[in-house]
């Protein structure tokens, strides 16, 4: 399966090649995929979202119908047996991914995008204003991710925008803090002075010189919020918080069937393993992304 | 000969591609020589002064060769065996001595640290330390010792790492660049401090470095290391004189030496990665005299002169004789400017907060002229350049152009004022935006500078890349996929977009390579000569003012002491001060002398 990857055409670093010139983005994206980790993170990250959104299609029974006895063991017709209430395991972990994707994705691009905004923002325009605003983000970034989702939660029920909501709202100030970061080391760095001092504008400049240029630590940072979505979302799930019974869900999977874990584990295992295996994936991908990010400016001053 | 430290064909290779770092080198040094290696950047230098020491860094392998030292093979020692002999009998001290010393313990702890390892050290701890600290120029009061390393300048921080690794009067002492970022005064005496350690010590040493000045200055012979081979060696004053090797002549030709006037003569190309090295000698692609036997096989090595080694297949032809010292002077070549205007500062005061770190700097530059500021570290020079360019506003005085004067912050300056006075960065690499191709940065200089329709932007910009002497196909490379010396060109054509009357440069050549230096240079005066561009040229190196500019201001602790001719300046400095770093200046203008005669 890696072979593919091997094609002179995707090698782009020293072969100067003559060819129209590719996005940063691109670039980096086509220089990332030569390496290890980022085929097999790929490979398991495509894996599990092709479980979860192509797997209602493929389940062999109803999710939410009574197939058998309760805690039914695998079998030729339950490749996984059955849950506590003899619901077939292998048709609820189908079904029960896309959920779980739908609402920690919106919150992942949400949350990372307002970070990232109000991040390069306070970076570009340091004041004590903006300095005050990182400060009250600090005492946010204080009180624990899922208690504040639950706070929330608790009070105005389950809801999908709700979760999306909170959990967005979780990231945004680990996600500001990390790119105003990056940005600060780019906005000091001569090509913005450079640009400062022929009078672009202002807005040019946070779009052509400083965003491109943080957008390897902004790939990192999506890949490792989004992991983090699933976790705060599978978390709420198992405490009874994300999708509502009957409705399969892995996080809801988890607990329903734990108390079966050491005679017929299935239940709980597919769906442990599978976020397992997304996070694994996800986090791979993005550490690809973020060694190529400093691959290629390493390279600069080598030059 | 005695040899005291001896390596024989030692190869240096890449894990991951299998390309040789350094290729089949053989080294001897004798007992008290300073030995020294020259070599570009990527030449593999820093990689064989630590295969010396039998050390190779993260990714690389020994392949074949050996190294012996004070009579014992390095190769038949365990890791145990190697350690006890690192810091006693083989030393090292690298390029920047605030990174080598740890920033937690003080001065005195560290050096005493080193001291005890001596088994033979018949004098007591405190004897040898208030010794070695004679030796190496430092006081020796306890208030000194309980300094920590930040406490120090840059210069007494190197002294304390050089008294460290000739602590234990080691046989062999490798020093990688030790006064590379130090100002010229302060690294004469640290190379007059070396020179007599090794003396008083017998310890043999391999200095390592990419200035020809500096081993003329130090070293007994000279190495000259070319993409992971030694393709000259030979005794310093032998080899700077009468250099046999095209890429000897033509690395010499690229060195300035404080001559007026005089034109330096650039390598064209760039040397190769070792992974792209050409088949046969690996220098022919940019040799001026190669032939086809160049390209064949690898050169065998000859011995022109008594003591002297040379691997080039043309040696014994003689015909390496005539690499061009070109005499043409940037004097003579000086047009008259024939478009009128004048960059004027005057009486200008710049201020960090309350402090006025440049006080009443007064100069002007004409069109077609280059004018050098020159100062060391700390001087305010570039202080000056950032006020004239708007990027620094809390001045008083007035800079203007004819007689307007411009505003203070270049936010406040019309479009007009910002085309004409452009600035070229120190290092190339950190004023490219890394993620946009050189076309996109060229254009949008030109978008933001010049209202024009699309067909003259594409024009302005085929105009800029043709006057710095790079082809349009770079338009869609990234800065990453382009050399030093390339990326500073692409970094002058993107000031040259705009047609600037003036040229703000700051330190545009202290990142590249000399070769590459010359190059530049020559690619400045050629632009003030042929489009009348006036030029402010900041440098610490009083050397290389000699070859670029007309005139000089000489600057320290924030006034200008001296502004004359550069003729004036080099033959009859008027100040204490100029004189003493033209002193100090390490240089090879005894070569420009024997030119001459």
């Amino acid at each position: 399966m890696h072979t593919e990857t091997q094609k002179p055409g995707l090698i782009v670093s020293a072969g100067h090649s003559d060819a129209e010139p590719r996005s940063a983005l691109a670039r980096l994206l086509l220089e990332a995929a030569r390496l290890r980790r980022f085929q097999i993170g790929m490979a398991l990250t495509l894996l599990i979202l092709g479980l979860a959104l192509l797997g209602p299609l493929a389940a062999p029974s109803s999710p939410t119908a009574f197939v058998a006895t309760p805690f039914a063991m695998p079998s030729l017709s339950f490749p996984f047996g059955a849950d506590y209430l003899g619901r077939d395991v292998w048709s609820r972990f189908l079904c029960g991914g896309l959920s779980l994707l739908l609402i920690s994705m919106p919150a992942t691009l949400i949350g990372v995008g307002l970070g990232m905004a109000a991040g390069i923002t306070a970076a570009m325009f340091k004041s004590s204003w903006t300095e005050a605003g990182m400060r009250l983000l600090d005492v946010l970034l204080a009180f624990p991710q899922v208690v504040l989702a639950l706070l929330f939660v608790t009070i105005l029920g389950p809801r999908p925008w709700l979760l999306i909501g909170v959990v967005a709202l979780a990231h945004f100030p680990q996600s500001t803090r990390v790119l105003k970061g990056a940005a600060s080391d780019i906005v000091e760095r001569d090509f913005v002075k450079a640009a400062q001092v022929i009078g672009m504008p202002q807005s040019r400049i946070l779009f052509d010189e400083v965003l491109p240029n943080v957008s390897g630590q902004l790939l990192v940072e999506l890949g490792l919020r989004f992991t983090y979505s699933i976790g705060i979302i599978a978390a709420l799930g198992f405490l009874g918080f994300g999708r509502q019974p009957p409705n399969p869900d892995w996080g809801l999977m988890i607990s329903e069937n734990k108390v079966a874990l050491l005679f017929q584990p299935w239940g709980t295992l597919l769906p442990v393993i599978a976020i397992a295996v997304l996070t694994v994936g996800v986090n791979l991908v993005a550490d690809a992304l973020g060694r190529v990010t400093a691959r290629i400016s390493a390279r600069m001053e080598q030059a | 000969m005695n040899a005291v430290a001896s390596m024989q064909g030692l190869s240096v290779a890449s894990i991951a591609t299998g390309a040789e770092i350094i290729r089949n080198v053989s080294l001897t040094l004798a007992r008290g020589e300073i030995l020294g290696l020259v070599g570009e950047s990527g030449s593999g230098k820093s990689t064989l002064g630590l295969a010396f020491l039998w050390h190779t860094q993260k990714g690389l392998m020994r392949r074949g060769g050996t190294v012996s030292l004070a009579g014992s093979a390095l190769a038949t020692l365990d890791a145990k065996a190697l350690s006890r002999l690192r810091g006693r009998v083989m030393t090292y001290v690298p390029q920047d001595p605030a990174r080598a010393l740890n920033p937690a313990l003080r001065i005195g702890a560290q050096i005493r640290d080193v001291i005890a390892l001596d088994r033979n050290n018949t004098a007591t701890g405190d004897q040898r330390l208030s010794e070695l600290l004679g030796e190496v120029d430092l006081p020796h009061d306890s208030a000194f010792l309980r300094r920590y390393p930040h406490e120090l300048s840059g210069g007494q921080q190197q002294r304390v790492v050089i008294a460290m690794a000739f602590a234990c009067r080691p046989a062999f002492v490798v020093l990688d660049e030790p006064t590379t970022g130090l100002d010229v005064t302060v690294q004469k005496r640290i190379l007059a401090t070396v020179k007599d350690l090794c003396r008083t010590s017998g310890s043999a040493a391999l200095y390592v470095t990419h200035d020809i000045a500096v081993v003329a200055a130090i070293a007994d012979r000279v190495g000259v290391l070319y993409s992971g081979s030694i393709v000259e060696i030979g005794p310093t004053a032998g080899v700077l004189r009468a250099p046999v090797h095209p890429y000897t002549r033509s690395l010499l030709a690229a060195v300035p030496t404080a001559t007026p006037g005089e034109s330096l003569a650039g390598i064209p190309g760039r040397a190769p990665l070792p992974d792209q090295r050409p088949s046969g000698c690996a220098f022919h692609t940019r040799c001026a005299v190669s032939e086809a036997r160049c390209a064949g096989e690898l050169p065998q090595r000859s011995t022109p002169t008594h003591e002297r080694s040379v691997w080039c297949w043309r040696a014994e032809d003689g015909v390496a004789a005539n690499v061009p010292r070109a005499s043409a002077s940037v004097h003579e070549r000086r047009a008259p400017a024939h478009r009128a205007g004048v960059l004027s500062v005057n009486a200008l005061t710049a201020y960090y907060g309350a402090v006025a770190a440049v006080r009443d700097v007064s100069f002007s530059i004409a069109r077609g002229e280059i004018m050098a500021l020159v100062g060391e570290s700390g001087s305010g020079k570039t202080t000056v350049s950032r006020c004239v360019v708007g990027a620094h506003s809390a001045y008083v005085g007035s800079i203007a152009i004819d007689a307007e004067e411009l505003p203070h912050s270049a936010g406040k300056r019309s479009t007009l004022q910002r085309r004409s006075l452009q600035y070229v960065f120190q290092n190339p690499y950190a004023a490219l935006n890394p993620r946009r191709t050189i076309g996109q940065t060229l254009l949008q200089w030109a978008r933001v500078l010049c209202d024009d329709t699309a067909a003259e932007y594409k024009q302005r910009i085929a105009t800029a890349l043709e006057r710095v002497g790079l082809e349009t196909r770079y338009l869609g490379r990234y800065p990453d996929e382009l050399s030093g010396g390339q990326q500073q060109r692409v970094a002058i054509a993107r000031a040259l977009v705009s047609d600037p009357a003036f040229l703000i440069c700051d330190e545009i050549t202290s990142a590249l390579d000399v070769s590459v230096q010359a190059t530049v240079i020559n690619l400045l005066s050629t632009l003030c000569r042929d489009t009348g561009l006036g030029v402010l040229f900041i440098t610490h190196n009083l050397p290389l003012v000699g070859s670029v500019a007309q005139r000089v201001a000489v600057m320290r602790a924030g006034r200008v002491v001296e502004c004359a001719s550069t003729v004036d300046l080099f033959r009859h400095p008027r100040e204490a001060y100029t004189m003493q770093i033209l002193q100090d200046s390490p240089s090879l203008s005894f070569l420009g002398t024997v030119n001459r005669e």
